[in-house]
């Protein structure tokens, strides 16, 4: 154990959960069939949504521009599939809330094959012609955060990146798609990274990769291009490895300020999945129309990774991978992060990793006992917060503490804490209800 | 909500558990003092299992019977009130009058844990609370000892153990007087290798080191005990007693005898680690346990009495909490660079 501990790096703190990652690592990237009607939502982004350029009725070609970017922190949306707009509607999303998306009706038989755009021309193009065209193409993080890449790409004229970080951790168990990515896609990645260097002014790139993916990790030094500054770094297991402030930490052993950016310490990192859409996307002037997602979980019988068109029903996604009809639990993204999800009637979009589906009989919540400051939480946060003092804060209302004295803002909730737990109190549940609270406080005031 | 027949649960996540539970912790913790325990029967006999079961038994009743009266739902099944029982009958005499036992397993869990909250909530080890009232109340009884493997001990309990309540008790012709107050009364050293051994009097579950930090491994290996508590106090005391025998060797004694006589083992590792009264950081329990060992060795050296390790526990109980105001983890981001 001590010599796996020594061989790779990686950040102080942290857990260990089961991976679970063994059904489904091996199994390659699948193209998923259309759904008979595909919603795509106007806002699958942080930022404002984007602005429908299509009409009812209007007939669309696969990978055809949709909808336009409203303004800076927004991106483009493109057809899922060759068809027919049917309505512009509210459709419920993800988080239970009705919000605008446009309808599409493919085609009976409708090809896979997709239009091409006006291509981003590597050797030519400026950096702003490369954020440009990666907001136009419609990308966002697709590890989850779903945040404008163009935006996060942007970085302030001040600040000097040295460093791009590409990240292909995956540290959320049961996820296998960026696993999958990296050693099919190999090719996109070097191209995504050529336009990331380009756009950062980063002096080198690091693809960082977690120990559990040596398979990954040795196929992709195998096939390094020569001509770009880019290495692979193998980090050790440990949740939450991936997150951008832990990677950074492993690799360059810096910290990214508090309340800070990591291109405050000259670092820009990017998910793995994004730079191969990049790569893949921009020389043919394409938009994001699918992603690779992880079907997964006992209550799965086709469990794998598939290439789904966005905005594709969840529900026809599940039946499509033979769900079990006893399904109990469905979450978005992974058991340590993901939503559980109220409803199957949501579509895909371009901020999910996974869904994870459980059929497991209604469990009782454990039994919740008073903190006994057993510091297992303090010694599991990978921020170095004190969860125990957080938790009996939160218990007593007193967000503002928790906030100005013990950094609760610090904390982006990756439930180690709450995991580790003996008592078994819902620590960082508890947390994200403490911010809701201070972020209504300080709208207010 | 329903989802076509069925029903989805919903949950915030995270939606997975280490499966580590409060209990299963204080389950350990007892399994790690049964054989401190086996062994106090077994240099003590019967007199030191009586001394244990009223122990256990009026601390259990105690809570149980105050969560019955408080009309909330008994805690006595998390296991922390079977520690303090068994915690609070090692740390005394085992001729003990059994009235004697009872009353301070009453106040220990009624005063120190229940009246502040219950589990989690208790500033001081209810144990040593439990033994500081009898050795305030009652101090000939606190400190008259019977001797170590009498040849009756399986078959004749002390006349003391019954003693009826406010009777003086009487003790038998032989006494056991203990390590430390053979050296602090007599000037007479005990071999170190007795002492690890358990081969000497005191209280009925401090005198064997050696199956006390058995105990203490096996917790700090399974992670249900912090070691640096017990490693910056036996440093403590050991660094402390090496350096005054250094320079009387008349008036102090040697570092091994200050590290394995007296209740030092037992507080160190057993009391001292009890989660809940001690800081939750690792530099706030290296700085707490310094403080403990600092404050046993004054006691000891100086003090009236031969031992000083409760009262230094209590203290430093009262000084966690500050400790934890004093030192929290750098939080990341922030400080460095």
């Amino acid at each position: 154990m001590f010599s796996a501990l020594r061989q790779h790096r990686s950040f102080a703190h942290g857990i260990h959960p089961p991976e679970a990652k063994d059904d489904t690592r091996d199994l390659p990237i699948k193209q998923f069939p259309f759904a008979p009607v595909m919603i795509v939502p106007l806002s699958q982004h942080i930022g404002k949504p984007a602005l429908p350029v299509v009409r009812e009725g209007q007939e669309v070609e696969r990978g055809q521009l949709i909808a336009e970017p409203d303004g800076f922190v927004s991106v483009a949306m493109h057809a899922p599939a060759s068809g027919v707009i049917q309505r512009i509607a509210l459709a419920p999303g993800i988080n239970g809330r009705m919000s605008p998306a446009i309808f599409l009706k493919p085609f009976p038989g409708s090809s896979q094959q997709v239009s091409e755009g006006e291509p981003c021309d590597l050797a030519t193009a400026s950096p702003e012609d490369i954020l440009l065209a990666i907001q136009r193409a419609g990308i966002v993080g697709l590890g989850g955060a779903a945040f404008p890449t163009h935006v996060k790409l942007k970085v302030p004229d001040d600040k000097h990146i040295d460093t791009l970080i590409i990240n292909g951790v995956e540290c959320e168990p049961y996820l296998t798609t960026d696993h999958r990515v990296m050693l099919e896609q190999q090719a996109d990645i070097f191209t995504g990274v050529r336009y990331l260097l380009k756009v950062t002014g980063a002096e080198c790139a690091i693809i960082g990769v977690e120990a559990n993916k040596l398979d990954v990790a040795q196929s992709l030094r195998a096939a390094l291009p020569t001509d770009i500054p880019v290495t692979v770094e193998v980090v050790a297991v440990k949740y939450p490895q991936g997150a951008e402030k832990m990677l950074i930490s492993a690799l360059l052993d810096r910290e990214v300020p508090s309340g800070g950016l990591p291109s405050d310490i000259g670092v820009v990192s990017v998910n793995v999945a994004t730079t191969a859409e990049i790569g893949r996307l921009l020389p043919h002037g394409r938009g994001i129309q699918e992603r690779v997602i992880t079907i997964g979980g006992p209550a799965i019988a086709r469990k794998g990774n598939y290439r789904i068109p966005i905005g594709t029903p969840l529900r026809f996604a599940l039946e499509y991978a033979g769900m079990a009809q006893n399904v109990s639990r469905v979450f978005l993204g992974g058991p340590m992060m993901g939503q559980s999800l109220p409803s199957l009637d949501i579509p895909i979009t371009k901020g999910t990793s996974g869904f994870i589906a459980f059929s497991d009989a209604q469990t009782a919540a454990p039994v919740e006992y008073p903190c006994i400051h057993c510091a297992y939480c303090v010694d599991a946060c990978p921020l170095f917060l004190n969860p125990s003092q957080l938790g009996l804060l939160a218990r007593a209302g007193q967000v503002e503490r928790m906030a100005d004295e013990f950094n609760l803002l610090d904390c982006f909730e990756c439930g180690s804490c709450s995991y580790v737990c003996p008592a078994h109190i819902p620590l960082v549940q508890r947390f994200r209800a403490a911010k809701g609270v201070l972020r209504k406080r300080r709208a207010a005031s | 909500m329903s989802a076509r027949g069925h029903t989805l649960q919903i949950h915030s996540s995270p939606h997975i558990a280490s499966g580590a539970s409060v209990d299963v912790i204080m389950r350990n913790v007892v399994l790690a003092l049964l054989p401190v325990v086996a062994f106090a029967v077994y240099s003590f006999g019967l007199a030191a299992a009586l001394t244990l079961l009223v122990a256990v038994f009026s601390c259990v009743a105690t809570e149980h019977l105050l969560c019955r009266l408080a009309a909330t739902p008994t805690t006595v099944r998390d296991w922390s009130v079977t520690i303090t029982g068994l915690l609070y009958g090692l740390t005394l005499p085992p001729a003990l009058p059994l009235w004697m036992v009872a009353c301070g397993g009453v106040i220990g869990v009624a005063m120190a844990k229940f009246l502040f909250g219950g589990l989690g909530y208790n500033a001081f080890n209810p144990a040593l609370v439990g033994r500081a009232f009898l050795q305030a109340a009652f101090p000939v009884a606190m400190t008259s000892w019977t001797p170590a493997f009498a040849a009756d001990r399986f078959s004749q309990l002390p006349a003391s153990t019954f003693t009826m309540p406010f009777a003086a008790p009487v003790y038998d012709g032989v006494s056991g007087a203990t390590p430390l107050s053979l050296f602090k009364f007599d000037g007479q050293l005990t071999a170190t290798g007795d002492l690890l051994l358990g081969l000497t009097n005191g209280s009925a579950g401090e005198t064997c080191a050696v199956l006390i930090l058995a105990g203490g491994l096996y917790l700090a290996a399974r992670k249900m005990l912090n070691w640096r508590i017990p490693a910056a106090i036996l440093a403590t005391v050991a660094g402390l007693g090496w350096g005054f025998h250094l320079l009387s060797p008349a008036d102090y004694p040697p570092a091994g005898f200050m590290l394995f006589s007296g209740g030092l083992m037992l507080g160190a590792v057993f009391m001292a680690t009890d989660m809940v009264a001690s800081p939750i950081t690792n530099a706030g329990c290296v700085l707490y346990g310094v403080l403990i060992g600092v404050l046993i060795t004054v006691i000891r050296l100086w003090g009236g009495m031969p031992e000083g390790v409760m009262y230094a526990i209590l203290l430093a109980n009262a000084a966690s909490p500050h400790i934890d105001g004093l030192i929290q983890p750098r939080v990341f981001g922030t400080g460095r660079g």
